[in-house]
């Protein structure tokens, strides 16, 4: 082969392609670790939330007006919505998943302050709760409508009764079927006994970042709190025609209370991931810059390389070299500039992913990234020197004669 | 000589335009790229209150759970409770101390066909106003006297009083909020500070309260905090209950001049601490923390991951670019040994090539920079699109002359920098061997 007497022609002038091999290196190094985080990033804003998304949205009521009764409010408020032509079910909650704001508790498996609690996310809810958020309940029962109880805030109680995530039963009871944790007792604050009735197949928190989202509970609470959160299904098809109207329902509905903030769960996803969402675009646009620049940069010194080569092509293809011989010499040589450079960011790649792994909060990049990067790299290596390597190709024999 | 290298440089990038153009593109490209995430962390990490960041400090005790630090490892937790809030503040061991956390009232304007709104809002202690250099359109802040006697007073901000008052001084009017009527003691101007070091963790971000009243009316009118709460122990039901338990939900602000003051106060925490341990709280080992204002932006990582993530990423980018153009650079050395040569035989010296050559690398970092201005406008734009549905993001995203001269110092620094190896290799160029081809 012709590798040997290429190297050595391009050990003698080592410089220019050192920079070429170097720059290979650090766009590979910087392409992986920006699509490992794409990678990431995607494939948490996959995930199902676990609501019927398309079809809910919820507002939040403020009674202000300290004479205004706020368990009467919500009564009153909770039955009109759901005689509302288009909703098909609604409930007074305090948040919805990935809202950003929520309450979570831990849970022991005794009643021991001492022991670790398991860290999960409180969603209030009646017997309306399962089928207003859309959930899938795999195991056990609803609760029943006398189960869902006023429980006075101040009083330091809990409700007996919860409905988990599969994720929570499972991080609760990780040696046992699932269907097992049904009728088990569990405690939270510390002390207050909670049974659990019931299992649905997912429902996250409110907080995407969070290492436990998928690690929900509904505790059958009716809280008459100045400040509460409805949360509205409506018959598919009819949300954006009936929200409006059901804001302006409330709004219409006595003194001294306001109603804000009405959101889509749509637009609660949106905003959820709007960082990571950003972050994967800025990423792949890097992606996409840098390999035109790295590309455009082998492009240059190609036809340089190629113009002040032009008497040694003449003179080569005067000894009989084909035109294919000489486009051949110049992609392999490409091709060893590449491949030093793509090793070498195989190196720096892993490098600068240990330092990010442990900096920050990244995954480590999955093997095949690697590979994968050093055959796009030699691809576009190849490619961009194909233009001025068939620019060699027509050189004449004649120059070998001429002085340039 | 300088201004005649300008000129040479100048017409040796019209000679090779394809070339130079590639040069001046991925500087441009480089800085854009840099200078878009450095603008950004330089707003996230900036000082919000150059003049006193040094003299107000965040005060951290330990009251947590003996089994789990609040956070790994062993740090204390990032808010204190009431009984210690209160506590501290009265016990007036600071020049200046203040007690604070964020809540929500509702304003009812008096005009006809006006409707309530919902504020943000701030219950706070005197002192909040002359430790945080707050600017005051009209009036002022109010007195101890008036959070020992839980008076009814309110400071509100500019929108606020353009809303509620068209704009008009409004010092001595009433403003009710919530049914209960509140005597109006000062303005504030458009105060803005970025981050929001005061409550760094309920919305670093986020703009400062729309209303300011004291903190002892608050308490009395049982106000739960809008804020993040924590309990590592149940806090049992009630408001007294709550105001006594081991919840974390208030923010606690001294001013100290000095090492001494702050060693001083140090003192008095520790003796603070051994008095709860006495009645059975604070099971933790003795950890408390005295933290300036750019110390506690940092330990609560104020500027985001991503931005940090991006920052070396941009870097790199720029590193890739700058090695394009050492090589392109290289290159056009490399086709011009003939001009060297000759200029050398002619009787040049090695100094005079090196700075023509390095002279024409200026001159394109140059160009690179002022089209590096435009992409890190463009940059800016950009980032305002992806992220613009976040409030705060129009006040990040902000180009001042700092920006612009950074942009076009870093590019000609980066240029010549790129610009050294080619240009020694220029001076390398023998008078003698070059000529013989010509």
């Amino acid at each position: 082969m012709e590798l040997g007497p290429i190297w050595r022609a391009m050990m003698r002038n080592k410089s220019s392609y050192i920079l070429i091999a170097l720059q290979i290196a650090v766009t590979m190094a910087i392409i992986v670790n920006a699509i490992g985080i794409i990678q990431d990033r995607s494939r948490k804003m996959a995930r199902p939330s676990g609501v019927d998304e398309q079809n809910i949205f919820y507002l939040s009521s403020l009674v202000y007006d300290p004479n205004v009764d706020a368990k009467t409010v919500i009564t009153e408020d909770l039955d009109a919505i759901r005689h509302f032509p288009g909703v098909h079910d609604a409930i007074v909650t305090n948040t919805v998943p990935l809202s950003g704001g929520g309450w979570s508790e831990g849970i022991t498996l005794h009643p021991d302050p001492n022991e670790d609690g398991t860290g999960v996310a409180i969603f209030f809810s009646d017997e309306h709760g399962i089928d207003t958020f859309g959930l899938n309940l795999i195991a056990g029962r609803n609760f029943d409508p006398t189960e869902a109880t006023w429980l006075d805030t101040e009083s330091g109680e809990w409700p007996p009764l919860t409905i988990m995530t599969k994720a929570m039963v499972e991080e609760l009871f990780p040696d046992t079927p699932i269907e097992d944790a049904l009728g088990k007792t569990v405690y939270i604050h510390d002390t207050k006994p909670v049974k659990i009735i019931g299992i649905t197949e997912r429902m996250q928190a409110a907080w995407n970042s969070w290492s436990g989202v998928e690690r929900s509970m509904l505790v059958p609470w009716k809280r008459a709190d100045s400040f509460s959160r409805y949360v509205i299904r409506a018959e598919p098809g009819y949300r954006d025609e009936i929200m409006p109207k059901i804001e302006e329902m409330l709004a219409s509905r006595g003194e001294g209370r306001i109603v804000r903030d009405m959101k889509t769960m749509e637009q609660t996803r949106h905003r959820s991931y709007l960082d990571s969402s950003g972050m994967v675009t800025l990423l792949i646009f890097i992606v996409s810059v840098l390999t035109a620049i790295t590309g455009l940069g082998i492009v240059g010194l190609a036809s340089f390389s190629v113009a002040r080569r032009t008497k040694q092509i003449g003179t080569r293809r005067a000894l009989g070299a084909t035109r294919m011989a000489i486009l051949r010499y110049f992609m392999l040589e490409n091709f060893l500039v590449s491949t030093v450079g793509v090793l070498g960011g195989a190196i720096i790649a892993v490098g600068i992913n240990m330092w990010m792994v442990e900096a920050f909060d990244i995954q480590r990049i999955p093997w095949y990234l690697i590979p994968a990067a050093m055959i796009a790299l030699w691809f576009v290596g190849q490619l961009a020197v194909y233009g001025p390597a068939s620019r060699a190709t027509l050189v004449s024999p004649a120059m070998a004669t001429r002085s340039v | 000589m300088f201004r005649y290298y300008v000129k040479l440089g100048l017409t040796s990038i019209r000679k090779n335009p394809i070339l130079s153009a590639l040069m001046i593109a991925a500087i441009a490209v480089g800085i854009g790229a840099c200078m878009t995430i450095i603008n950004i962390y330089y707003v996230m990490g900036g000082n919000p209150i150059p003049n006193r960041s040094d003299v107000l400090y965040y005060v951290q005790v330990d009251n947590w759970d003996p089994n789990n630090a609040y956070d790994d490892p062993n740090e204390p937790p990032v808010q204190v409770t009431y009984i210690d809030g209160k506590a501290l503040l009265d016990a007036r061991k600071a020049r200046r101390q203040v007690l604070s956390y964020k809540t929500g009232r509702v304003i009812e304007p008096q005009n006809e066909g006006e409707r309530p709104f919902q504020v943000v809002s701030r219950a706070t202690t005197a002192d909040f106003f002359a430790m945080f250099d707050t600017p005051f359109l009209f009036g002022s802040g109010w007195d101890r006297a008036a959070d020992d006697s839980e008076e009814n007073v309110v400071v509100i901000s500019r929108e606020i009083n353009e809303r509620v008052f068209g704009g008009d001084n409004p010092v001595g009017k009433t403003l009710v909020m919530n049914g209960d009527p509140y005597r109006v003691m000062g303005v504030l101007d458009t105060w803005e500070p970025m981050p929001k070091f005061y409550d760094i963790n309920n919305g670093a971000f986020d703009p400062p309260e729309e209303v300011y009243f004291p903190l002892s009316l608050a308490i009395s009118k049982e106000l739960y905090s809008w804020g993040n709460n924590s309990c590592w122990k149940p806090s049992g039901g009630g408001w007294a209950a709550y105001l006594q338990s081991e919840c974390i939900w208030l923010q606690f602000w001294v001013e100290l001049h000095g090492a001494s003051e702050k060693q001083a106060y140090m003192g008095f925490l520790n003796a603070y601490v051994e008095s709860q341990k006495a009645l059975g709280r604070f099971p933790r080992p003795m950890n408390n923390r005295l933290s300036n204002v750019m110390q506690w932006m940092e330990s609560q990582h104020v500027v985001v991951d991503d931005v940090n993530v991006l920052m070396g990423l941009s870097f790199l980018f720029l590193i890739v670019c700058l090695l394009n153009t050492i090589g392109l650079l290289l290159a056009k050395v490399a086709r011009r040994t003939g001009d060297i040569s000759l200029r050398r035989a002619l009787g040049a010296s090695r100094r005079a090539i090196f700075s023509q050559y390095i002279v024409e690398a200026g001159v394109i970092g140059f160009g690179g920079g002022i089209l590096g201005i435009g992409m890190t406008w463009l940059g800016l734009q950009g980032i305002l699109a992806l992220y613009g549905e976040f409030e705060f993001m129009t006040r990040l995203v902000q180009m001042d002359w700092v920006v612009i001269f950074d942009a076009i110092g870093l590019a000609v620094v980066s240029a010549l920098a790129a610009a050294l190896y080619p240009t020694w290799r220029a001076c390398a160029v023998h008078p003698a061997n070059q000529l013989k081809a010509l």
